[in-house]
């Protein structure tokens, strides 16, 4: 299964939801948003999001800037 | 005399508003934010960088600060307002500084997709601040619509030159019943100062603090710059005038009456 990671398609072996793929990724939900196939996904719906073939993940968080 | 600064609907303590962008490091920019005195400081959205560590801005962001979110890298008004929901979403409040840059070379606002964003965010209840080429028409145009302030660049971003539009952010001061805050290429604390003087009601600068030598004393001098002008400006500063006029009086000179010739 692959799925497109800002930008970069990522491969899996098996499907799995939003929620684990963040926290695989070891990021803190607190900093990040997420966009899902270009619609924005508060936190609570991570855990009922099954990714799947051809999704698109945008996981943006803040940065410096003026 | 009081003076308040709202803006926004909230009450601003400082006219300098600092951007968080190159600085070298997120603990001298803490240290220079809170030296600078602002309670207002920008920030922008980026995909998160897995190489990189975990360290966000917002922790450096000085407590009791305003967190105003650009949309830095929107080439377009539909770009501009993705990046601003993302923001809402994030849990960030809901000040929005929209930046939509198509020139690369030279950095200029898009004012017409500008605009075209701030009607849309405006009406989804942002509090909306357009950096915007310093144009009249357009910016009646972005007040009509209701955003918070007009952010004219006084040069183009980065490159420490000045107030080159003084001439348009003039009229915009005089026309206009928003708030005028100049925003890039402030380069020093007297184009800080100038803006102030000429009716500003505040600035907003990066890269002069972030760059320079010592970003926590520059960060100082920039908000003592805006202080000064401001409290100018409320003063009445004179008029100019082509002769000159002396300061002491012209009368009472020592040697009066004593045959010499003056």
């Amino acid at each position: 299964m692959k799925i497109k990671i800002n930008g970069k398609e990522e491969a899996f072996s098996k499907e799995d939801t939003l929620q684990n793929l963040i926290e695989g990724m070891g990021l803190l939900p607190a900093r990040i948003v997420i966009e899902y196939n270009r619609e924005i996904v508060l936190r609570d719906r991570w855990p009922q999001i099954v990714l799947k073939e051809g999704d698109t993940v945008e996981i943006v968080s803040f940065v410096g800037g003026g | 005399m009081q003076d308040i600064f709202e803006i926004g609907g909230e009450k601003i303590g400082s006219r300098l508003f600092v951007g968080t962008g190159k600085f070298s490091g997120n603990d001298v920019m803490k240290a220079a934010l809170a030296a600078s005195g602002c309670e207002v400081a920008t920030v922008a959205l980026r995909r998160v960088d897995f190489t990189a560590g975990s360290g966000n801005i917002l922790d450096a962001v000085p407590r009791g600060c305003t967190v105003m979110v650009n949309t830095s890298g929107a080439r377009n008004a539909d770009e501009a307002v993705r990046i601003a929901r993302l923001a809402k979403a994030s849990g960030a409040g809901n000040w929005i500084k929209i930046e939509v840059i198509a020139d690369s070379r030279h950095l200029l606002p898009d004012n017409l997709e500008t605009l075209r964003a701030a009607e849309t965010l405006v009406r989804e209840g942002f509090t909306v601040f357009p950096y915007m080429s310093p144009d009249l028409s357009i910016a009646r145009r972005m007040a009509e619509c209701g955003v918070a302030a007009v952010m004219p660049l006084g040069s183009p971003i980065g490159t420490n030159r000045g107030v080159r539009t003084r001439e348009l952010v003039e009229i915009m001061i005089s026309e206009l019943e928003i708030p005028v805050v100049v925003d890039a290429g402030l380069g020093r604390p007297s184009d800080a100062c100038l803006c102030m003087e000429i009716g500003c009601a505040a600035v907003l600068v990066n890269t002069a603090i972030a760059i320079a030598g010592d970003p926590v004393g520059i960060a100082e001098a920039f908000g003592a710059a805006v202080r000064a002008g401001r409290k100018a400006y409320l003063s009445g500063i004179p008029a100019t005038t082509v002769s000159a006029s002396a300061s002491s009086p012209l009368i009472g000179f020592l040697d009066e009456g004593e045959g010499s010739n003056r």
